[in-house]
């Protein structure tokens, strides 16, 4: 061995990186495919020694129990792959509830942090501080235990004008029964939301071409609102109030909202819109003042300047935030197990696995729920995000 | 009735009066009884330390800050809390900012016709028109569908120039506008200032720009301590200044 290091036109092998690195990785894949082929060896000698079958054969199985509520006709006749879809739509419904009123309560609170009102501030400080760092478990139990299980009686009920009704056992409101002529609403507000869409293309050219500025947003509202109403005057309103009503113990008709849905629905809501706030005063934050200032000098109104300048920029920010702040939510509405709300995964993990013993099929298939579950959403925020995204280099 | 009319004949020639202006922040007294009268066509060069409230009294005038004694009228619309007299009074006054201040989200040719389409309300043709018109002044006619990221600061700046332009202002604010430039950058930016200046503006211009100084201004103004101290021709103040104050300040700025 010399003193000095050898300079070699061709380094020994094992001193070359690049072979180097096609070792390290075979060693790597190699341990993989030993650790993976273990597991599932290993699996399935263990379900055969149980005399477990695998398979999907067990989704046409009749399933023999209730679920607490359903968006689709079912009852314990049904198969086990109903089930499925039960718990599946259930788990869609509350994401999108939550997903909806989340961005609402969030952009509210997160711009109210920059109120001039003290006490808005305050108030938006205070809501944040206080629902980000209470676990969400805890959260989903204080509205179901402490709130919700504190309602009146079916018969003690709180009610807005004799049709909607609030109690222990749920929030009742009428529903309506389409009849003949129902279809020129539907018609009327198809034909509302292409004319919003005419109706900004058109506003937006006469600006370009005589400079005339259109309230688009106002007359946009006034029609989403105003054709389906003149539609249900001219059609003398085409649908049947059913209007909940106590009969015994319990309301009968118009729709229900358990308050398990109702529940988790608030408790996701109010834990997610934190966050979500926090994401908006972040993007709004991220912009300069000297955005602002530039604007001001320039003369455009303190509306134009947020429409105009700032909301473009802070969405830059946001956009990514919201995305994973969606995700978690969807994945965040599995704690309805915990209070009984029928979801996907208290369903089909809870009692169709118990039943069934199917325990990878069923993990499996409920992991690939979410999974494209949350894929989805990504792409559609990724979209969102490239059309907000700042074009620079 | 008689006192406003009295107001406006005194305010004819100028158009800007700062009347015994005072700003404090907190506890802290920024601006002290500042009176200052610009005429039209007038350009103003404004130096001092840092802290001295030269960038404070500039974006005074155009309400970027509020002031809570004195009056100020511009062009004969006086500075009160009215939002009808701030826009009529951002109208009139056209303001270029040390750091740019460019809108990142959109392109050069927007940033320009913002103003004109939104404010203005201008067709996009005219607008647009206007904007190539003063990009070809500013020099940069080529960089027009480009992003602000894609432009030197210079570029930048003078892009930041031909936006204020486009508003057709009656007055020009200048905060520091080489402060944030490259040293080979300095000169294409104060060239278009110059230009600026020999067709007329009403220019008041903050800057530690003295060669400019003595090019351009009618009259420099030299602030210390929330006061303006000095006001003279270019050549009084940098030959003959009066206070141990101004003569300090010029010692340290020019001895390197």
């Amino acid at each position: 061995m010399s003193e000095k290091p050898q300079v070699k036109s061709s380094p020994s092998f094992f001193n070359n990186p690049r072979n180097r690195s096609i070792i390290y990785q075979l060693l790597l894949l190699f341990g993989l495919g030993y650790f993976f082929y273990s597991i599932i060896s290993n699996t399935l000698a263990n379900m055969e020694a149980r005399g477990i079958q695998s398979g999907y054969d067990f989704l046409f199985n009749t399933a023999g129990f209730d679920i607490l509520m359903s968006l689709i006709p079912y009852d314990a006749t049904n198969t086990y792959g109903r089930t499925f879809i039960v718990g599946l739509l259930n788990t869609v419904l509350v994401s999108i509830i939550g997903i909806i009123l989340s961005t609402i309560v969030g952009f509210i609170m997160g711009v109210a942090h920059f109120s001039h009102n003290l006490l808005i501030r305050k108030l938006a400080t205070a809501y944040v501080e206080t629902f980000r760092n209470i676990p969400l478990l805890l959260q989903i139990f204080f509205w179901y235990f402490a709130v919700l299980a504190a309602l009146p009686s079916a018969r003690q009920s709180m009610s807005l004008g004799e049709v909607i009704f609030l109690n222990v056992r749920g929030l009742y409101f009428p529903g309506l029964t389409p009849e003949g002529g129902a279809s020129v609403v539907y018609a009327a507000i198809a034909a509302a939301i292409i004319g919003i869409f005419v109706l900004k293309r058109w506003a937006k050219k006469r600006q370009d071409d005589t400079g005339q500025q259109f309230p688009v947003l106002w007359v946009s509202l006034g029609m989403l609102f105003g054709l389906p109403l003149l539609a249900l005057i001219v059609m003398g309103f085409p649908f049947a109030w059913d209007i909940p009503y106590l009969k015994g113990f319990n309301f009968r008709g118009g729709v229900t909202v358990i308050p398990e849905l109702m529940a988790l629905a608030l408790a996701l809501t109010v834990y997610t819109g934190a966050f979500i706030a926090e994401a908006v005063r972040a993007g709004i934050q991220a912009v300069p003042h000297g955005q602002t200032e530039a604007a001001r000098s320039i003369g455009l109104k303190e509306g134009k300047i947020m429409k105009l300048i700032i909301v473009p920029q802070a969405m830059r920010v946001i956009v990514p935030l919201l995305n994973s702040e969606y995700q978690s939510l969807v994945k965040n509405s599995t704690l309805a197990t915990a209070i009984g709300y029928p979801d996907l995964f208290t369903v089909f993990v809870g009692t169709t696995l118990n039943q069934t013993g199917q325990a990878i099929e069923i993990v499996f298939m409920t992991m690939a729920v979410y999974f494209v579950v949350n894929m989805t959403i990504s792409f559609l925020m990724n979209r969102l995000n490239s059309s907000v995204a700042l074009t620079e280099r | 009735m008689s006192v406003e009319q009295e107001k406006t004949n005194e305010n004819n020639d100028d158009i800007i009066v700062i009347k015994d202006l005072n700003k404090w922040y907190g506890e802290f007294h920024v601006l002290k009884d500042i009176n200052l009268r610009v005429k039209k066509g007038e350009k103003i060069v404004i130096c001092g330390p840092s802290g001295s409230g030269k960038s404070t009294m500039t974006r005074c005038i155009n309400r970027l800050e509020e002031f809570q004694r004195g009056s100020l009228t511009v062009n004969g619309v006086e500075m009160i809390e009215d939002v009808k007299n701030i826009e009529a009074i951002r109208r009139e006054v056209g303001m270029v900012f040390q750091h740019f201040n460019l809108f990142p989200h959109l392109t050069i040719l927007e940033n320009l016709t913002l103003g004109p389409i939104w404010v203005q309300k201008k067709p996009k043709k005219e607008a647009e028109a206007t904007a190539m018109k003063y990009l070809e002044r500013v020099k940069i006619p080529d960089q027009a569908n480009k992003f602000p990221g894609q432009l030197s600061g210079g570029q930048q700046q003078r892009v930041a120039i031909a936006r204020s332009l486009c508003m057709n202002p009656e007055i020009m604010l200048f905060d520091e506008p080489t402060s944030a430039l490259d040293p080979e950058m300095i000169k294409e930016v104060l060239d278009v200032m110059i230009e600026l200046a020999n067709e007329g503006m009403t220019m008041l211009c903050v800057t530690h720009e003295m060669g400019f100084a003595k090019k351009v201004a009618d009259r420099v103004i030299f602030m210390d301590a929330g006061e303006i101290v000095e006001q003279n021709t270019p050549e009084e103040i940098f030959n003959n200044p009066q206070t141990d104050r101004l003569q300090l300040f010029l010692s340290q700025i020019l001895d390197h």
